[in-house]
């Protein structure tokens, strides 16, 4: 009897296994499938051309997309760390509660009304859209999850460690700076990257902030295309070539965001410190 | 007493509303081992936890009474010069994980930022694994993490990061409870060397290990001193009651 039911369990757990694996194959394959044929170093190294004509690249997209995550993560980076440590300290009194909730709802925000915001903080008071506006929108969304991860990977260092280092007479500041942060900075990391990958495919709020433009810019005040908004507008367009480049599109964000995802997995195992 | 070292005066300590040391009194010889035993949870963790003030760390800790370290009252001493003066061991092998053997030995200068030349690091680092008889075996491997040793080699590292600081007194509480009998031994033979320029107080659940190396035995009992003298004289003929049930074995 007990052998049955373990082998019933057994048989339940791959079903199911194989039903929630199996979109993301399905996804895979029709990607690799309408995608591959369209990347080649032309597409990825040259601009669009004008809308309706065949042939041109994405370069404009994936250089926006990497300015705008690069000014998101100028801030919330070292913004975040430093609120995550802050959090960490504070956490038994009510100031750092209450900052932890404050900073959950943040994250809870849809990426959508982020956008807004930032449209009406940033691109209302500057009259025009901008990569800047797009990168704030970014960094709004990207901010909690590098304080929660900061947070989470200090919540995990036993606090023997922090005595142990006190124990030699050891001020609490360095404590926290060359003992706690290194031990913790790979699960911070990979934090890090999981955000990155998560950002890198908003579509959302870029729609009214940086708003896309098929030339190469790199001024952040300038309006800056990405490769998710590229994608959407491609596939809302008439064109057939368009739409062909949009799968082409799509398959370039999803192998930066699996990479970034396989990047963090490495450096949590290569630079884990066991306790 | 001869040369005392260490002086604690009508000294309370607990937790909250929790009073788990009651008025101790006791003075430490200077280069002397002093062992603390006594049956589990009668506080003698926290009484030298209380000796370098990493008692108060603790939640809700408080204390009463006089600490005089060379009669300075530790409680007007800056605690982070004090632990260097008194450091301290744990009764888990606990390296820095993220350093290696190297930094670890160094780790309260290179935490602190004290600078230091190559060279000076390199003496140190080379005196201090002598010390603690480690030097040996590690010295082609000085650059891995300090986690990759056993527990032995671990505990005997940590006990050489603290003596690189050079205290006047060295902490230990019950460093050996986690280590196999060879590295509990190897560890015995070390304290009995060290003593020649430290002063050595350790808290031992083990009577044969206390009676191997000490030269003072205080024995708590309830948060309270009960016994204290000579080791041979408490372990031949001890005053107290409770002692004398402890060391046959009555409790622990
Ligand atoms: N942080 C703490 N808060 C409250 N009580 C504590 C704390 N740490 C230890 N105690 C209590 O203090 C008593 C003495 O503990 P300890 O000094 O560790 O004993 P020992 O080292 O002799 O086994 C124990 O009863 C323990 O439960
Ligand atoms: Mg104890």
């Amino acid at each position: 009897m007990k052998i049955f039911k373990d082998r019933i369990f057994k048989f339940l757990i791959i079903i199911f296994t194989i039903i929630s694996i199996l979109p993301l194959f399905f996804i895979f394959f029709i990607i690799l499938k309408k995608g591959l044929s369209v990347i080649n170093l032309n597409f990825l190294l040259s601009l669009p051309k004008p809308p309706g004509e065949t042939g041109g690249g994405i370069l404009n997209a994936i250089v926006g997309t990497f300015l705008l995550i690069f000014i998101a993560s100028l801030i919330s980076i070292p913004l975040g760390i430093f609120l995550g440590i802050f959090l960490y300290e504070y956490k038994k009194r009510k100031i750092g509660e209450i900052c932890y909730i404050f900073i959950d709802v943040l994250q809870g925000i849809p990426s959508i009304v982020i956008g807004i915001v930032a449209y009406i903080w940033i691109v209302k008071k500057m009259g025009h859209f901008s990569a800047f506006s797009g990168g704030f929108a970014l960094f709004l969304i990207l901010l909690p999850i590098v304080i929660k991860s900061t947070k989470e990977t200090l919540d995990m260092i036993p606090f023997d460690l922090i005595e142990t280092s006190l124990s030699l007479g050891i001020t609490y500041p360095r404590t926290i700076l060359k003992v706690v942060l290194p031990c913790g900075m790979s699960g911070m990391m990979s934090g890090i990257l999981v955000g990155i990958g998560r950002i890198s495919g908003e579509t959302a709020p870029l729609l009214f902030t940086a708003f896309g433009s098929p030339f190469l810019n790199l001024n952040i005040l300038k309006p800056i295309s990405s490769l998710p908004h590229l994608i959407f507008t491609y596939t809302m367009s008439p064109y057939d070539d368009w739409h062909r480049q949009a799968w082409g599109c799509a398959l370039l964000l999803i192998m930066i965001i699996l990479s970034l995802n396989i990047i963090s997995k490495i450096i949590v195992k290569k630079w884990k410190i066991e306790f | 007493m001869e040369n005392r070292i260490l002086k604690i005066e009508d000294f309370s300590a607990g937790y909250g509303n929790l009073t788990i040391l009651k008025n101790i009194n006791l003075e430490i010889s200077k280069n002397k081992i002093t062992a603390i035993m006594g049956p589990s949870g009668c506080g003698k963790t926290t009484l030298i936890r209380c000796i370098n003030r990493m008692h108060e760390l603790k939640k809700d800790a408080f204390h009463y009474g006089k600490i005089y370290l060379e009669n300075e009252n530790i409680f007007n001493m800056n605690p982070v010069i004090l632990r260097r003066k008194v450091g301290m061991v744990f009764q888990k092998p606990n390296p820095f994980p993220h350093m290696s053997i190297y930094e670890n030995v160094l780790a309260g200068y290179l935490i602190n930022g004290i600078k230091l030349k190559k060279a000076e690091k390199d003496i140190i680092v080379e005196e201090t694994l002598k010390k603690v008889a480690l030097w040996d075996e590690v010295k082609d491997k000085l650059y891995l993490r300090g986690t990759y040793l056993s527990g032995g080699q671990q505990q005997r590292l940590c006990i050489a990061r603290t003596l690189a600081l050079k205290p006047e007194i060295l902490l230990l509480d019950e460093p050996t409870s986690s280590l196999d009998p060879k590295s509990t031994f190897e560890i015995e033979r070390l304290l009995e060397k060290l003593k020649e320029n430290l002063t050595i107080i350790i808290v031992t659940h083990n009577i044969s290990q206390a009676s191997r190396i000490s030269d003072y035995v205080a024995f708590l009992y309830l948060g309270e001193l009960v016994e204290f003298g000579k080791s041979e004289k408490v372990f031949t003929s001890p005053t107290n009651k409770k002692t004398e049930e402890y060391l046959s074995g009555k409790f622990g």
